[in-house]
């Protein structure tokens, strides 16, 4: 009966998501009660301050990347928490009057990237200082994007380079160029196996979770932090699931573990 | 309503795919998803021609004010127009597109990644030098692991590569495991927040 109306293999993650999308509600709903949840501070978003003021008082530009990968991969989650670090980000360069480079490798996230932008400076009370040559498309071929990059951060001096999204092996190249350049670098993803590049060459890194979380911290409205939140409840879930699996695996009694071989393959 | 019909179509389609992951229901398969995909693409190539016309915006600015290192700008521009128009006038079997490709962008494409072999060198450099705690730990774990994995590290001491597979189906292993669950859970949320349209940071946070 199941194997007729779902897919058997990603129950459990059906499951899972209707569960998180009912806390998330639920949670979200409590804190337009004005229930106010605490967060850890995590020193890669504070940076961000730090990074576009040493840029500010030098007087050279920002650099940022929302990293390569499109709106319609799986990874695009990644290039979206990117852009909402973009907002903040852009909001920093308008107040401060400095100047804000942000590099596209995908053609579609270009008009995003415009627009979030060009909100932040409206936001800020200063639409003339938006400069849309500012905002460029560079190329869809990953190295060829990554050339331009190394270059404008080499041209420019970039004083802060800022890369949040979803990265593959041009991520040591950029840190690398930015690096080269002289910059404070700030980076965030979730692909695991370019953390090690970032960690190894930025000066702060946002390690996997800590990008999803990056849009709501910086903005710090209530709706935003509560998700947050659920991810804290998912993780501890996680933790009880493992240690259930681990006594279990243990004590040679395969009922968890063939369970999630059949119903989360 | 600027405001409202991005969250419509965002909660809608959203919620389109996220049944169609779970669920078999064959029309909505078929047709629905199937034509939102084919949607994308038409979308995706028409994002193609606004970054061109970015491209050749700025970089026509760049010569006609005859700005600082214009003549990049020129190189980019020729280069541009002649792989996208070479391939459209005598397809992409044409001898001199294959000349071009074969010849300058697999080439100018390979530089650019075996700079990746220099700049590992530099960053663990600097990543090894032992000025803290962790990274000296991070200095004998990776001088284990390089051991563990060459010819010379055998010979030197038989035990460098069980320890080195030991590091890395230990510990290495449960770290990535860990910080892949914790990934996984905040893309669920970033996603759900969105589909819901409490974020709607991707049209400018408005």
């Amino acid at each position: 009966m199941l194997e007729e109306i779902f897919v058997v293999n990603r129950l459990v993650l059906f499951v899972l998501t209707i569960l998180v999308a009912v806390v998330l509600l639920v949670t979200i709903r409590q804190a337009k009660k004005g229930k106010k949840f605490f967060i850890r501070r995590i020193a890669g978003l504070e940076a961000i301050d730090e990074a576009v003021g040493r840029a500010t008082e030098m007087g050279r530009p920002v650099h940022f990347s929302p990293g390569i990968a499109a709106l319609s991969e799986e990874t695009a989650a990644q290039t979206l928490a990117g852009l909402a670090v973009l907002g903040y980000v852009a909001r920093l360069t308008a107040r401060y009057d400095t100047d804000l480079i942000v590099t596209n490798r995908m053609p579609e996230v270009l008009p995003i990237t415009e627009e979030v932008v060009r909100q932040s400076y409206l936001a800020e009370g200063k639409p003339e200082s938006y400069n849309p040559d500012n905002i460029l498309f560079l190329s869809d071929e990953q190295f060829a994007y990554a050339a331009g990059c190394m270059g404008i951060m080499a041209r420019e001096k970039v004083a802060a380079n800022i890369m949040m999204g979803a990265f593959w092996a041009e991520s040591l190249i950029f840190a690398e160029g930015g690096f080269i350049a002289g910059s404070i670098q700030v980076a965030g993803t979730a692909n695991t196996h370019q953390l090690p590049f970032f960690i190894a060459a930025c000066d702060y890194c946002l390690i996997g979770e800590e990008l999803f979380a990056a849009g709501a911290y910086l903005s710090q409205e209530p709706m935003q932090v509560a998700g947050i939140k659920v991810q804290d409840w998912g993780k501890l879930v996680a933790a009880v699931l493992i240690l259930i699996g681990t006594i279990t695996t243990t004590c040679k009694w395969p009922v968890i573990i063939d369970f999630f071989s059949r119903y989360a393959s | 309503m600027r405001r409202e019909l991005p969250i419509a179509i965002t909660f809608v389609s959203g919620i389109l795919f996220l049944l169609d992951y779970f669920v078999k229901i064959p029309y909505l398969s078929e047709y629905v998803v199937g034509h939102f995909l084919d949607w994308a693409i038409v979308v995706a190539a028409f994002a193609l021609l606004l970054g061109a016309a970015n491209l050749l915006r700025i970089h026509v600015q760049r010569i006609v004010k005859g700005k600082k290192e214009w003549w990049n700008s020129l190189i980019l521009l020729v280069a541009m127009f002649v792989m996208a128009i070479v391939p459209i006038i005598w397809t992409q079997q044409n001898a001199v597109y294959e000349y071009l490709f074969k010849h300058f962008f697999e080439h100018l494409n390979g530089t650019m990644f075996s700079l990746l072999a220099f700049y590992i060198a530099s960053a663990a450099y600097r990543a090894f030098r032992i000025r803290t705690k962790e990274a000296t730990v991070l200095l004998i774990a990776a001088v284990v692991v390089m051991l563990g994995a060459t010819p010379i590290g055998a010979a030197i001491w038989k035990g460098f590569p069980q320890y080195s597979d030991w590091l890395q189906t230990v510990f290495t292993t449960a770290g990535m495991r860990g910080i892949m669950i914790g990934a996984s859970l905040g893309a669920m949320v970033t996603a759900l927040r969105i589909i819901f349209g409490i974020d709607r940071s991707y049209f400018g946070g408005q």
